[in-house]
């Protein structure tokens, strides 16, 4: 294999991870709701912006902006939750989808209307610097990005899977009576899991801020690609997310070297619906 | 008879309203409304009556504007030639999203259609042959009436509302059909109607296929009256955006809803942009994401579900959808 190959390969990786980390949130509240967040990737892009006006108002990199991101998203969740999706929940399915969908909107366009429809970014001394290994040669940016990314998905699914907050939050999803009946509130478990879903595209959004581009627009090719890693992953599952966004972000970052950088998004689209065609379970995850 | 009364109202208003109101730019909203009231009203078909949400509804807009500009740009032709192959594209595609996704939970079918929407506004964007970022155009100077370009807008007028009210026959038969009965059945219960014997993807797929050539005709009919297209204005996501806030806004699953939500909609918008300038756009849509939060939010049937009392919109008898 050529080395650029090597090279590419790493950088989807890591990329990947981020798509991972973003992706856990919406198979969260997908898994245990069954409500589909159409404004997830504006999630992301709201991180990204809120990373860029604390460096700018502040001149604070991604230690500031990272945990403020994540602070501000859960935030942003929460007040979704209890605002808009308890009521939509219950209703049709198409109060479900316009209601995120109308969501999407108003947080794209609100941030189009402030900030303008220019592409931004972040100074790229920021989080300067290449890191060579074994002669691969990463930014510090991306390598940050991916790693931190990679910890907190693992640490996610740890959350979930081995803590008591996570069982009651898998009892909810269960069954809403009985975990009633067991004493635990739905209500709050289901505010907390938006705000987990939400803090963590925060986080994601302030991480790739360093070297993504950073435009109102950038969450709706986000959010195909979080849909796309939660069906391929299957719902509710963080390590099936894991997987499918380390893949996804390979599988881009290869087209992109190989056919060119305009066709990487329709090769993502393309796969997506190749997979509804012949695989529609997902990869690892039941229907 | 009370119904008769309304329709025949509302049919003498729509008729007299650009020769009252005669200023080109009151005509010009009138046509833009009826023309947006022909694509939500055949979004509404998929959308409403099936309840399948299609957000990228766009892609059908898309192969009927390419389709009508294309055979004028590239092979000469009048671009009224070209609408059969926008529909055939329109069906064709239709097809390819809603075989595989229709069977599966409603979320699929709507990012499914985002995706393709998006792909093909990315392959268009990149095929030198469509004119690529720029755009296919329609005649400048007409060679004869079948060109369909005419200065003023009174023409695209009546020829609008002649295919609004085809559109709106198209869907009123369909809700008294077989297809409708099945329609309402899957979308109060896919699995109660699957038991019955109800073909549910199938049907699901019928309304889908009708609701995609009738989007296509609406997406040519706009390329004549502006003369081009190119892939933000036939294939870009707010145009999808803009079809179907329209329908859920006045009424999704009822026939007249669609084309209150035009009425509304459509001059606010034109009023925006004239008062607002380019700075305007992003407002708009603003406005548009807090409408489709606030009805999905307080009144998922629209407003015409107000005045229709507190029944399920779909779920009523017969023909009892008009106001």
């Amino acid at each position: 294999m050529s080395f650029v190959l090597v090279q590419v390969i790493a950088g989807g990786l890591l990329l990947g991870a981020v798509y991972a980390l973003f992706s856990s949130g919406l198979t969260l509240v997908w898994g245990m709701m069954n409500i589909v967040n159409f404004a997830h990737g504006d999630f992301v892009m709201l991180g990204m912006y809120v990373a860029y006006v604390v460096y700018t108002l502040m001149g604070g990199g991604p230690i500031l902006g990272a945990p403020l991101a994540t602070l501000v998203l859960a935030t942003v969740g929460v007040v979704v939750y209890f605002a808009l999706i308890r009521d939509i929940m219950k209703g049709p399915m198409l109060a479900q989808i316009l209601g995120t969908f109308g969501l999407a909107l108003l947080l794209r366009y609100s941030v189009f209307w402030w900030f303008g429809a220019n592409f931004l970014s972040m100074p790229s001394n920021i989080v300067g610097g290449t890191y060579a290994f074994a002669g691969l040669r990463l930014e510090a940016s991306r390598l940050l990005a991916g790693v931190v990314a990679l910890l907190v998905t693992f640490g996610l699914h740890l959350l979930l899977t081995r803590t008591s907050l996570g069982s009651k939050m898998l009892a909810v999803a269960e069954d809403q009576t009985a975990a009633q009946l067991m004493g635990i509130r739905p209500d709050t478990m289901q505010a907390i899991a938006w705000a987990i879903a939400a803090g963590a595209t925060g986080l994601a959004g302030a991480l790739i801020a360093n070297f993504f581009y950073i435009v109102p627009t950038v969450g709706e090719t986000l959010g195909i690609v979080a849909f796309v890693t939660v069906s391929l992953g299957g719902f509710g599952s963080v390590p099936g997310a894991l997987v499918a966004g380390l893949l996804i972000g390979v599988i881009e970052s290869l087209s992109g070297y190989l056919i060119g950088a305009v066709y990487k998004d329709i090769v993502v689209y393309v796969l997506f619906l190749s997979f509804l065609w012949f695989r529609p379970q997902g990869l690892m995850g039941k229907m | 008879m009370r119904r008769l009364i309304w329709l025949s109202v509302v049919a003498a208003i729509a008729i007299a309203y650009p020769l009252l109101l005669s200023s080109p730019f009151q005509q010009r909203l009138g046509a833009l409304v009826l023309l947006y009231a022909i694509a939500a009203s055949a979004w509404n078909i998929v959308g409403g009556y099936a309840g399948q949400v299609s957000v990228g509804h766009v892609v059908f807009f898309g192969c009927g504007a390419y389709a009508a500009m294309g055979s004028y740009a590239k092979f000469g032709l009048s671009p009224l030639l070209g609408i059969p192959g926008g529909i055939v594209l329109a069906v064709g595609l239709a097809a390819i999203i809603g075989v595989p996704t229709l069977r599966l939970s409603g979320h699929y079918f709507s990012m499914a259609t985002i995706a393709v929407a998006e792909t093909v506004r990315l392959i268009v964007t990149n095929t030198e042959w469509l004119g690529a970022a720029v755009g296919l155009s329609g005649p400048t100077v007409p060679r004869n009436v079948f060109d369909l370009s005419f200065l003023s807008s009174l023409p695209y007028y009546y020829l609008f509302l002649v295919v609004l009210v085809i559109t709106l026959l198209i869907t009123w038969w369909m809700t008294n059909s077989r297809m409708g009965f099945y329609l309402r059945a899957i979308k109060d219960s896919e699995r109660a109607a699957r038991s019955l014997g109800a073909p549910a993807s199938r049907t699901k797929l019928y309304a889908y296929m009708l609701s995609a050539a009738l989007t296509s005709v609406a997406g040519a009919l706009y390329a004549m009256m502006f003369g081009f297209v190119d892939p933000e204005s036939g294939l870009g996501i707010l145009i999808s955006v803009k079809i179907l806030i329209m329908a859920a806004l006045g009424g999704a699953g009822l026939l007249f809803g669609p084309l209150i939500g035009a009425a509304i909609l459509v001059p606010l918008e034109e009023i925006s942009n004239s008062w607002l300038g380019g700075k305007g756009a992003g407002l708009t849509f603003v406005v548009y994401g807090a409408i489709i939060v606030l009805i999905a939010r307080f009144q998922p049937g629209g407003l015409l579900s107000l005045f229709t009392g507190r029944r399920k919109p779909g779920a009523d008898k017969g023909a009892g959808h008009a106001p």
